[in-house]
């Protein structure tokens, strides 16, 4: 527990050394307490429809004015960071998980069982990412879920790589080669000494993923797989906001921005952790 | 009469820990058609000295003091004529072929590519006096192996590349840099052996550790120590009457001369200390070495020292 | 470089097996009978005659495996099979949505490379100064920034408020004034991968000692930009026009739906929600079989780029 309190207070210092990184933080932390704390930040409910205030501009009770069924699209914004989150948190973890448990097998046990699921990473990766999830998440009936699993399924792959590359680098360490010689069993080896050293990749690649995940939650709603109405989903509000495209570009404008800064934030901070911790890009790509 | 007169030349750089003076208020005079063998050990400085002579230092390089060639002052020409002067008049062959080459340009190309600059052929005479240089150095095949890419060569004959480069030219000064680091022992004397009777009438700056290298072709020789010459003789006079601790170090540390270390380590580029620099590992050293900058003081006509001791 | 090329072929077999298990089961995953999926109207009313009709047809009660196996065959002999909507042969309606796809990836790719190249060089040779920064920040804006949302705004830019342009649609086949905002669109996130990539490259390109010896000879500075550092320069990016190449067909669904413009983004999008999943199988095996091509294109294309590279002597 230690060892891990160092790493983390390791990374801290990084991050504040590096601007984009800190940056990134910072966006990120400020859209998270928004989601947290969006029922005490929204003026109004952002389901409840109110055909007497439509389409409205900004103006001061609606600071970033209505939809074209009353709504506040502040309020609905602020809603929509949860979603955003949830689902860029949910896709990361599950297929980070699932990618790195494949890249681990694939690189320690290495042979058929390497090339059996590196060449189903390379099937997966033949799919551009969204087209893929596209038919997952249309042929599942839209909805969040479906996009969920959708994006899993095209996620895991950048994973596996990750965790295969980093035990193959690793397998060659002595360490690892004296804890076999000592007789110490296999999956015991690679939790104890190989999962702490391909944290630092993972974290890299996961960041940026979270900037992937969330833009592609957003362009599947846009496209009507995800959520349904009245969902407050930023890609889904842009989509519902285009008719209006002309006379009220606010409804198109600020779900697009805040798309744009919470998927900055992370590439920001990817990016400068990758800088910091993966100088040589010798790990990522 | 000298071809190269360095005049208090110091190249210093900027880093985190301090200023980094590599190279400390030389000064050097290169005389018409000799070959002057500078000599020191790694990060004595005596490649960045190399480096300055053309401008080919960093931006981030602090250099100050001049050169003058031919009446100019090198360090403040213009940009123009710095590069006029570069890879015709004066040119350095620099270290590590294998990365000095560039990979994706083939050899005829990186040869003829100097020509074109600095002789103004055309495009096609210049290729065929790339293949006469490749030829001049020896390279078997020539006009096949100008087609072929620096990966196809062999270390040795790489080298042999970056000596083409050099000469292509014609120039009037050469600044070799350690043109046999790394080569074996029957690659290095052909290397030398070419080197040699290539440059016998041309002036020449060769930068080297190996002192039998600059034994075998240098009329003088320079020994550099924490960015500054501690002496400055011909090669009889060094080897058979070294003055400076130093060099007796630099001699006896020789694997024929018994591989006898000098005692500490080289000073730090950013510290000096205030007087004569070899002083914390010199055992001869006595108050005025510690206090007191040496000057050079001469001993004979040709045999220049930087030790207070060697005065009488 | 045959015997390259051959190992190169044999090494797709595999995934090309996974390839169509994948796009052959993409129906089975829907829940409940897959005739009735394939037979649902987009209202989702079945017609229970037809899909017994249906069923018998396509052999939907053989077992699994015997399906894919006579599905797969059809799709060897080049056999498709037909759009449940309109009849047609997939094979055709997924051809001609190439291409559109293709003129649109085409003109995306130039414009970014345009873009993109020029930056990173410029970047590379003022590194870290207000330029370099100005144009990285540019380009992290333009990896973050949504293709739909960038594509609505030039659309009401340029066709909606000075109307200099179509707002959406192909034309007579995709001419220059159609083809251009959502050509900018595909190719904005691209563009902005390759800036970064370039300039990277360039930088390390810079540092080399090759770059001595050419200033060595006397070479100007920009023919050490131009040439001696930028043919170094240019092999990693070039390795990644496959990539960026995948990188446009993932926009395209987005974008291609933004501009109604009738490539293969569009008709899968569109045929997905017809529930048209014959189409659909069509347009992901295509896609799978373009990517493969275009990566091994670009594996070769290597050899002539970087002549370190010998395919004899791996």
């Amino acid at each position: 527990m230690k060892m891990n309190n160092s790493r983390f207070n390791n990374i801290v210092g990084h991050i504040k050394r590096s601007r984009s990184a800190t940056l990134g933080t910072i966006i990120i932390l400020l859209l998270i307490l928004a989601a947290i704390f969006a029922p005490i930040l929204a003026p109004y409910d952002p389901i409840e429809t109110n055909v007497e205030d439509r389409l409205m501009k900004p103006c001061i009770e609606h600071p970033l004015g209505t939809d074209h069924l009353g709504r506040d699209v502040y309020s609905r914004l602020l809603y929509g960071a949860r979603i955003s989150l949830t689902v860029g948190i949910v896709v990361v973890g599950i297929s980070a998980l699932i990618g790195v448990i494949l890249g681990i097998f694939a690189g320690f046990y290495g042979g058929l069982t390497d090339s059996t699921i590196m060449r189903l990473v390379d099937a997966f990766l033949t799919f551009p990412s969204v087209f893929l999830a596209i038919v997952i998440a249309g042929v599942l009936k839209p909805g969040l879920v479906s996009v969920i699993i959708a994006l899993i399924v095209v996620g895991w792959t950048k994973y596996s790589r990750v965790g295969r590359g980093s035990v193959l680098s690793l397998k060659e360490k002595e360490f690892v080669e004296s804890a076999r010689s000592l007789g110490v069993h296999d999956r015991y080896i690679m939790f104890r000494h190989i999962f702490p050293n391909i944290i630092t990749p993972i974290i890299i690649v996961a960041t940026l993923g979270m900037a992937d995940a969330i833009l592609s939650l957003a362009s599947l709603s846009f496209l009507g797989f995800g959520p349904q109405p009245p969902t407050p989903e930023w890609g889904a509000m842009l989509n519902a906001g285009r008719p209006f495209m002309q006379t009220d570009p606010h409804l198109m404008i600020f779900p697009g921005l805040a798309i744009m800064i919470l998927v900055l934030g992370f590439n920001l901070l990817g990016d400068g952790l990758r800088d910091i911790l993966d100088p040589k890009r010798e790990i990522i790509e | 009469m000298s071809l190269v007169e360095i005049i208090g030349l110091s190249a210093h750089f900027p880093t985190h820990d301090g200023i980094v003076k590599a190279v400390d208020r030389i000064d050097l005079n290169i005389e018409d058609t000799e070959t002057l063998g500078l000599i020191g050990e790694t990060g004595s400085g005596k490649s960045v000295l190399g480096l300055s002579i053309t401008r080919l230092l960093p931006p981030t390089a602090i250099v100050e003091g001049k050169i003058i060639y031919k009446g100019r002052n090198l360090l403040t020409v213009s940009e123009d004529d710095i590069r006029k002067i570069r890879g015709g008049e004066i040119t350095n062959i620099l270290q590590n072929p294998t990365t000095s080459l560039n990979p994706v340009v083939k050899i005829g190309e990186q040869i003829a590519e100097a020509i074109r600059l600095h002789q103004g052929l055309n495009k096609k005479e210049a290729k065929e006096k790339a293949i006469e240089m490749l030829d001049a150095v020896k390279v078997p095949s020539p006009s096949k192996r100008a087609q072929q890419y620096p990966h196809e060569f062999s270390g040795g004959m790489k080298q042999r590349v970056m000596i083409a480069i050099g000469l292509a030219c014609d120039p009037f000064f050469i600044i070799a840099d350690e043109p046999t680091k790394g080569l074996d022992v029957t690659i290095k004397v052909q290397i030398v052996d070419l080197m040699k009777e290539m440059t016998e009438h041309k002036t020449m700056l060769l930068i080297t550790h190996d002192l039998g290298v600059a034994a075998a072709m240098c009329d003088r020789i320079a020994l550099m120590y924490a960015g500054e010459i501690v002496e400055c003789a011909t090669p009889l006079d060094l080897f058979e009457k070294p003055m400076h601790p130093y060099t007796r170090g630099f001699l006896n540390s020789l694997p024929h001369r018994g591989l006898t270390p000098i005692q500490g380590m080289s000073p730090s580029l950013i510290n000096y200390p205030d007087g004569c620099r070899f002083s914390p590992r010199c055992e001869y050293v006595n108050e005025e070495c510690i206090h007191h900058h040496p000057d050079m003081f001469r001993i004979e006509c040709e045999h220049f020292v930087r030790c207070f001791n060697a005065r009488s | 470089m045959l015997d390259y090329l051959i190992k190169r072929l044999i090494q797709i077999i595999p995934v090309l097996l996974l390839v169509s298990i994948i796009s052959f089961s993409i129906i089975y995953i829907a829940p409940g009978d897959p005739a009735m999926t394939l037979c649902a109207g987009p209202d989702g009313q079945v017609d229970p005659e037809y899909v017994e009709e249906f069923t018998k047809k396509y052999g939907l009660d053989q077992p699994l495996y015997v399906q894919y196996f006579t599905w797969l065959k059809n799709v060897l002999h080049g056999d498709f099979g037909y759009s449940y909507k309109t009849q047609q042969p997939v094979w055709d309606i997924v051809l001609s949505a190439f291409h559109a796809t293709l003129k649109l990836a085409i003109v995306s790719l130039v414009i970014s490379l345009i873009i993109s190249i020029p930056l990173g060089i410029i970047s590379a040779i003022k590194q870290n100064s207000l330029t370099d920064t100005f144009c990285m920040i540019g380009a992290t804006l333009g990896v973050s920034m949504p293709n739909f949302w960038l594509g609505c705004l030039l659309m009401l830019i340029f066709a909606v408020s000075i109307n200099w342009l179509p707002a959406a649609g192909y034309g007579d086949g995709g001419d220059l004034e159609h083809i251009i905002l959502p050509a900018i669109t595909l190719g904005v996130s691209s563009a902005a991968i390759t800036a970064r990539l370039m300039r990277s490259s360039m930088v390390e390109s810079l540092s080399q000692d090759y770059i001595l010896t050419a200033r060595a000879k006397g070479v100007s500075e920009r023919t050490i930009t131009l040439k001696h550092a930028m043919k170094n320069a240019l092999i990693p990016v070039v390795t990644m026009i496959g990539l960026n190449f995948g990188f446009l067909l993932n926009g395209s669904p987005v974008v291609e739906t933004i501009f109604c413009w009738p490539g293969l983004g569009e008709l899968t999008v569109r045929s997905m929600e017809m529930r048209d999943h014959m189409v659909v199988q069509g347009c992901m095996i295509f896609i799978a079989l373009l990517f493969i091509a275009v990566n091994l294109v670009v594996d070769i294309s290597y050899k002539f780029l970087d002549p370190r590279i010998s395919y004899e002597n791996e």
